[in-house]
């Protein structure tokens, strides 16, 4: 059950460390003021979240290896995020298309998560959900305005959701680890979230007047540590200080 | 041996560092304070996941007892319940309002799909005229808006619940 536990809280920390780390990628590179401040918050949000995940998973795996062990002395094929979050940013369009489409999951991911059977895992979820509300809206509102935008914001935003479409239906990935988990109601059945998920994005895309690729080819693999080329450059550069200077804190 | 009552007097003088008019007490993030055996333990919980100012608290909170004479401290870190806007005090609603930062108005933001954001009063000239810049602003708990009256921008204490 622990190690069942342990990976399925690493798989979580994984997303928000990898997402944190790739908006953090926008700092001083926003399109204006006001979303360069939005995306990085976000970005410290989700690294909170993900501090606050591996911290557990440490925890659980009872090993001595500490967060920051996890976060930055893995090799890729140790990382258990979605695919998604570790796509590259592209331009504002396609961060926010992946940012949506990843809120959406995680808001309703840990509404269920609430009542988990795991007291700490519950606490983790009532933390992070209302961060994640704020994601959400932020999200939400962007794909909107880029979507029912300029011609141009259109073609984009739509461009980006053609490209990330075949990465959503990783978020629904479930195998043995999470089999033995909603058997001990630690974790909610997928199907649950998958079909809110989807009224919820499609809701929001039509207000966007954005349609869904009709190319229905889904990757997976993340879950189980089998990455996108694009892992490997986020992690030399996410792991390099303590690649080069072992142990450093500052 | 000082009891928990003197340990929230002192706790009173530990500020926030982003926002230094408010003290620990005011934002509502002290949730419990026990001695037992020789070790005083302050249970604080954090506004944002990942708030930098954390840390900081919790070396503030030993040190100043300390100065206070009491060197045995452990401050414990809880994340439930979930912090909520509804803890800041009426008191620090206040401070925050005469700092210009313009406290939490007590409803959620709902927008989450296509509502009108929160009207949130000018803290300078208390104009209702008021428009939000960004839900997000210099620190994770804040938005920026901007008054329309009399053109300051602020800060608004997003409401967390």
């Amino acid at each position: 059950m622990s190690k069942a536990l342990f990976e399925y809280v690493l798989r979580l920390g994984d997303d928000s460390l990898i997402l944190g780390q790739r908006l953090s990628e926008w700092c001083g590179h926003g399109p204006i003021l006001e979303e360069d401040i939005a995306t990085t918050n976000i970005a410290l949000d989700l690294i909170g979240q993900a501090t606050t995940l591996l911290e557990y998973a440490a925890h659980l795996e009872g090993k001595k290896r500490s967060a920051d062990e996890l976060a930055f002395l893995r090799i890729d094929r140790e990382y258990k995020n979605l695919l998604l979050v570790e796509q590259e940013n592209g331009d504002f369009g396609k961060t926010i298309m992946r940012q949506f489409l990843f809120d959406a999951y995680r808001k309703l991911l840990f509404e269920k998560l609430l009542s988990s059977s795991d007291e700490h895992l519950a606490a983790i979820a009532e933390k992070s959900l209302k961060e994640t509300k704020y994601h959400l809206k932020h999200s939400s509102e962007w794909v909107i305005r880029l979507g029912d935008g300029t011609e141009e914001s259109h073609e984009r935003v739509q461009d980006s959701l053609n490209e990330l479409w075949r990465y959503t239906g990783e978020l629904f990935f479930e195998d043995e680890v999470d089999t033995e988990l909603k058997g001990s109601g630690v974790i909610p059945d997928v199907s649950d979230i998958q079909d809110k998920w989807n009224e919820l994005v499609m809701n929001v895309l039509a207000e966007a007047t954005l349609t869904i690729p009709n190319d229905n080819w889904q990757f997976d693999g993340g879950r189980v540590g089998k990455h996108s080329e694009h892992l490997g450059y986020l992690l030399s550069v996410m792991q390099y200080m303590q690649r080069a200077y072992p142990n450093m804190e500052w | 041996m000082v009891d928990t009552n003197q340990i929230w007097k002192y706790l009173e003088e530990v500020s926030d560092p982003e926002i230094p008019v408010l003290t620990v007490n005011d934002l509502g993030i002290v949730r419990n304070v026990s001695i037992e055996g020789g070790l005083c333990k302050v249970t604080i919980t954090p506004t944002y996941s990942g708030c930098p100012a954390m840390k900081r608290i919790e070396d503030d909170i030993i040190e100043k007892l300390k100065d206070k004479g009491i060197e045995n401290v452990k401050v414990d870190l809880v994340l439930s319940p979930a912090w909520t806007t509804d803890w800041i005090t009426e008191n620090g609603r206040q401070k925050l309002l005469e700092y210009g930062i313009a406290p939490p108005q007590d409803e959620v933001d709902k927008s989450v799909l296509f509502a009108e954001p929160t009207n949130v009063p000018c803290p300078k000239c208390s104009s209702s005229n008021t428009r939000m810049i960004s839900q997000f602003g210099s620190t994770a708990c804040k938005a920026h808006y901007q008054c329309n009256e009399c053109m300051e921008p602020y800060d608004y204490f997003k409401c967390l619940k």
